[in-house]
């Protein structure tokens, strides 16, 4: 498992996508959509942005103090959007980032529609909020701090847990490292 | 008889939640930065030197350390020697958080209610625990819990027959289970004996010890220290990627129980312990 730094713009490209392999640190600048539990309800068939190789935070920020671009902001659990993300897949999202765990089917899914998987450590929100350089509301004002965000980014940080291909470094770092 | 007025632990309750939500305690730091020494994965290092980042960043721009600014759970320790006048302990604490959260700009997480959801839009209420005690002063111990890590917690009642070996393995089966949506390293907080609501109560107050602090019991001490071996051992590692630093530290906390119960109750915690105490 060979690690590398790669800089990506998004929404990103097929071919990028798959050049992206599992404890690869990725370094994202461009466009980013934030949704989490209650909007993925109310997604349906009209998306509020468009899905063609969008990137996917699960997230929701603390509030902005006055003159400031956006509150904290880290991961939540992922594994509570899986239910939902094989359809977003298809509709052409390519990156979902969060913190934790993937589903079987979610991989799965994955791998068919050429997605990757990244992980930003959680916990650590106020760091990343630097990254940050703009932030509007796109959709479900109503949610408060669970509103759909579009952030514009510019060499956020993450790193891949699970690639296009399928491997999944929660499973291959935790071997590596486990003792018996 | 020492007279309080309520207001007073108002006041204390929202210092405490700005407090506990922006600077990193000393003791979580110095947990990190011997983990940060010990972590054999590269990619765990990078992360434990992230998070001590991250405080810096927080506690130079007042921003919360995560955004998630969890529930608030007050451990009020009242003296009995205490009258407290001109309002309840509900109330004032209570309206401690909801002005913390609002004017320290923290992520208000309480859900109206569990089923039809909602927010209660200032994060109160509360979990408020209070106990007499002897004296004539108000100790507030406030933790601000996530709920990515509350949600991996356990609880299992035992018989009295098993053994201590049964015991572990459901500890590292629920820390197995937790894996990386706990953000780890985490603090396992263990409550052992007492009744089923006991157990759990027991182990979220082992969170409220300086992390790392081992029982004052020896024979619990080394059981932590067995357990925390062994969760080390998973290779789960930090945020999961895979390294030898899965926990920071064991808490355990015991209590006499029924002849026929052995109540096993594990609290999950993340890196980012949010703990702060006060006294009036």
């Amino acid at each position: 498992m060979k690690s590398v730094i790669q800089k990506i713009q998004s929404p990103i490209t097929d071919q990028a996508v798959k050049a992206l392999n599992i404890g690869d640190k990725v370094l994202i600048s461009g466009k980013i959509i934030v949704a989490r539990d209650s909007a993925h309800q109310l997604f349906g068939k009209n998306l509020p942005f468009k899905p063609r190789g969008a990137t996917l935070y699960y997230a929701s920020p603390s509030p902005t103090r006055k003159g400031q671009i956006i509150g904290s902001i880290g991961p939540t659990t992922s594994t509570r959007m899986d239910r939902f993300t094989p359809d977003l897949l298809k509709l052409g999202v390519k990156i979902t980032i969060g913190k934790g765990y993937r589903g079987k089917e979610v991989i799965a899914a994955m791998k068919k529609y050429k997605a990757a998987y990244l992980v930003v450590p959680g916990g650590i929100a106020a760091a990343n909020s630097k990254y940050i350089k703009k932030s509007t509301v796109i959709a479900y004002p109503d949610l408060g701090s669970e509103a759909v965000l579009e952030l514009e980014v510019v060499d956020f940080p993450a790193i891949v847990a699970i690639d296009s291909k399928g491997h999944d470094l929660f499973v291959q770092g935790k071997k590596k490292y486990s003792v018996k | 008889m020492r007279e309080i007025v309520a207001k007073r632990i108002g006041e204390v309750v929202k210092k405490l939640c700005v407090e506990a939500n922006t600077n990193l305690s000393e003791d979580v730091a110095e947990a990190i930065k011997k983990a940060l020494n010990k972590e054999k994965s590269p990619t765990g290092q990078e992360i434990l030197r992230q998070i001590q980042n991250n405080a810096g960043v927080a506690w130079r721009e007042k921003l919360p350390l995560c955004q998630d600014c969890g529930l608030v759970i007050v451990f009020v320790e009242v003296g009995q020697e205490v009258h407290i006048i001109d309002g309840t302990i509900e109330e004032a604490v209570n309206n401690g958080v909801r002005d913390g959260y609002k004017d320290g700009y923290l992520r208000k997480s309480a859900a109206k209610d569990p089923v039809k959801r909602g927010n209660t839009g200032d994060n109160t209420p509360a979990i408020i625990h209070t106990e007499i005690v002897p004296g004539e002063n108000i100790k507030i111990r406030l933790l601000t819990k996530g709920g990515g890590a509350e949600n991996c917690s356990a609880i299992r009642m035992f018989k009295p027959t098993s053994t201590k070996e049964e015991i572990n393995n459901f500890i590292l089966e629920t820390v197995e289970k937790a894996g990386p949506n706990a953000c780890p390293p985490i603090i396992v907080g263990v409550g052992v004996g007492g009744t089923f609501d006991y157990a759990a109560l027991l182990a979220k107050k082992s969170l409220l010890r300086q992390v790392g602090e081992r029982n004052s019991d020896k024979e619990t001490a080394e059981w932590e220290n067995e357990l925390l071996v062994k969760i080390n051992k998973t290779g789960i590692g930090p945020m999961g990627l895979g390294g030898t630093t899965t926990a920071l530290a064991v808490q355990i906390e015991k209590y006499p129980c029924h002849i026929s119960s052995l109540p096993v109750a594990v609290n999950i915690e993340c890196h980012a312990h949010r703990y702060k105490e006060a006294f009036i």
